[in-house]
């Protein structure tokens, strides 16, 4: 039993069938990538798992849990957190300031009034996000407008807003979609060093083979909507329906 | 001291500084000389300026923190003001129960209003709360007349019961509001050679409001709760994707902001006990905006001096009348006088909209931070000056080594 279970996950958009009959398991701090060629339905996959879209039929469990009709907000509050395919930070704050609000979420939920005492006076949340700043080499940088920092930069930022939370799941969409070959390798070595350090389940949508190769324990493989093969990464290489779907080689 | 830092405190300190001493600041020019239009210091106009400035460092909570323009804020101004004269007629004369009402109906107005609002962001949460003040404003001049008294407006009179008050006065008249018998419309005035300062009761209970609701402002500028409402403004998504409902933290900005509206027009009204209709028009709420862009939205001093700036064109500009021109340019020869009171003319007196408007273009285009942005350019341009000197002298002690 995985922590995150689709079953029978069914999603029309009119007459395109974006997703049909996904079943997926993702087992506990594995690293699991699910790839496919341009229109699989890998973001549609993505967005049912977050919430932002429900699906036709079949069920998501996390944890034990339905995911399903949840707003985005309950489901990072169950351990699930998510780095987008453009970075999403809080480009007017600090960088600490970005850092110590999802701090503040994990300790104080979806909402709390607390508008009287000084941000600069939460000690244990400003010491919390320091130490993650060090973590990810960016604590020179805490008091800078994160809106400047370099793509490679506001993804790391990214990845270590959502480790803050110490999430189940950590769900990433193309974690290296266009970055620079030196970017994209500095999050991969970022990621390997999470997966080795920490106690968490890593599912990963991606495009760039290297990264997936160099991370990846399992991969599923969507085309049209539906899983094709799932396998670890050696099978994955020379399986023949891999082939045809990426490259339409006739094997 | 306070839970402030140093420069917030400064900054506090500063502005109490200016609003207690405004009587004097305000009037620099001597009352017998020409200049002496231009003074600013009496009791109406100042009274004014704190009202309105309360009035835009609420409205800023809401604007500069969250991004959400609200363009119905002057309905909660209304409502405030009704609520006031209300309590003026029905308990007594005592302003206190009459801002804390204000205050808690604005208060309650702005939850239903929010909460409808807040459904939508961008445009479209503006669209929502202009229609919200129309309604309000419609409402009140015509059905709703029996508490807001239609066009007329609200206002006192001999027969109102105030229960704890007197209905008339000795003398027979309507009785002034007073803070537990201190008249608000007193004035002591000292008479310092030419120059007459006025100290009015009414403008130091403003004053001191206005310094509390500036002090709550920092505070909730700098708290966590600030925060989070700067996330909102600088990205929803990841707000909510980092586990945090925006709903809940927009709303409560918008009910404090719709209280701060509201002690704003329980003041008004105390300080002048009667409320009408035009105070919730969408001219009102778009002047609030004004106020806060001109001075620099999402800055802490910013919406107080965007406020002072509005009021004092509204009231020392909009007096300048051809006469006055005339005796400014009397000294040029008679054909060129005219001509150039007739060019300056469209800008002064009731033109004064004219110039307000040029002012606010000039300073959305090259001040995008309002008047607090051009005060840093002029403060660091000093800095560097400094610094540049300090620079020089060290590469002149550089070659006698």
């Amino acid at each position: 039993m995985g922590i995150l279970e689709v079953k029978n996950v069914n999603k029309r958009f009119g007459g395109l069938q974006a997703l049909g009959d996904v079943n997926l398991s993702v087992a506990e701090n594995s690293v699991h990538a699910i790839i496919g060629p341009n229109g699989a339905g890998k973001s549609t996959l993505l967005n049912v798992l977050i919430g932002k879209l429900i699906p036709d039929t079949g069920s998501v469990m996390f944890n034990g849990q339905s995911v399903l009709g949840r707003k985005p907000f309950e489901i990072n509050q169950m351990g699930i957190s998510r780095v987008f395919q453009t970075p999403e930070i809080f480009g007017d704050l600090t960088v600490l300031e970005n850092m110590m609000i999802p701090i503040f979420a994990k300790r104080d939920g979806v909402f709390r009034m607390h508008a009287f005492e000084n941000s600069e006076n939460e000690k244990e949340i400003v010491e919390q996000a320091e130490h993650m700043l060090e973590s990810l080499n960016m604590a020179d940088a805490r008091h800078d407008h994160s809106a400047s920092m370099s793509r490679g930069n506001k993804r790391r930022l990214e990845i270590g807003m959502c480790l803050a939370q110490s999430p189940r799941l950590l769900l990433l969409d193309e974690p290296t979609a266009g970055m620079a070959r030196a970017d994209t390798n500095n999050t991969i070595d970022l990621l390997k060093q999470i997966k080795d350090e920490r106690d968490i389940t890593i599912a990963i949508i991606e495009h760039d083979m290297h990264v997936v190769f160099s991370l990846a324990e399992r991969i599923t493989v969507l085309a049209q909507g539906t899983p094709l093969v799932e396998d670890t990464p050696e099978n994955i290489k020379g399986h023949p329906k891999v082939r045809e779907a990426y490259l339409g080689e006739h094997a | 001291m306070l839970g402030l830092n140093k420069k917030d405190l400064s900054l506090l300190l500063i502005v109490a500084f200016l609003a207690l001493c405004a009587p004097f600041i305000l009037n620099p020019f001597p009352s017998d000389s020409s200049l002496a239009q231009f003074n600013a210091g009496y009791p109406d106009l100042m009274q004014r300026f704190v009202i309105f400035g309360i009035f835009a460092i609420g409205f800023n909570i809401l604007f500069g923190l969250t991004g959400y323009l609200s363009f119905g804020h002057a309905a909660f101004l209304g409502v405030g003001s009704y609520s006031a004269v209300w309590m003026f007629k029905l308990l007594s004369m005592n302003v206190v129960p009459a801002i804390v009402l204000s205050v808690i109906v604005a208060g309650l107005f702005s939850v239903v209003i929010g909460f409808v609002s807040l459904r939508r962001s961008g445009i479209y949460f503006s669209i929502l709360t202009l229609a919200f003040a129309q309604m309000s404003f419609n409402l009140a001049y015509s059905v709703l007349t029996p508490i807001t008294n239609g066009e007329t407006g609200l206002q006192l009179t001999l027969d109102d019961p105030r229960i704890l008050g007197a209905s008339r006065t000795e003398s027979g008249g309507i009785p002034v509001t007073n803070f537990f018998g201190l008249d608000m419309r007193d004035t002591y005035e000292m008479v310092v050679g030419p120059w007459a300062f006025q100290f009015n009761n009414g403008y130091y209970l403003c004053a001191i409001l206005m310094l509390i609701s500036f002090y709550l402002a920092i505070r909730i500028f700098r708290s966590p709760f600030g925060m989070m409402l700067r996330a909102i403004k600088s990205n929803n998504t990841r707000m909510t994707y980092t586990g945090l409902n925006a709903r809940p933290y927009t709303l409560a900005a918008f009910v404090i902001s719709g209280m701060y509206a509201g002690l704003a027009g329980g003041l008004l009204a105390s300080m002048d006990p009667l409320a009408g209709a035009e105070r919730m028009q969408w001219t009102a709420s778009g002047e609030v905006v004004l106020m806060t862009i001109l001075g620099g939205a999402g800055t802490l001093i910013g919406p107080v001096l965007g406020a002072g700036f509005i009021k004092y064109f509204e009231n020392i500009f909009s007096k300048i009348n051809d006469g006055v021109l005339h005796t400014w340019f009397g000294f040029m020869p008679d054909g060129l006088e005219d001509l150039v009171v007739t060019l300056v003319h469209p800008f002064v007196g009731k033109g004064w909209h004219l110039t307000l408007g040029l002012v606010f273009m000039l300073v959305v285009i090259f001040l995008p931070g309002g008047l607090v942005e051009g005060g840093q350019r002029i403060g660091r341009l000093f800095r560097r000056k400094k610094s540049g000197d300090e620079a020089k002298k060290s590469t002149q002690s550089t070659p006698a080594e």
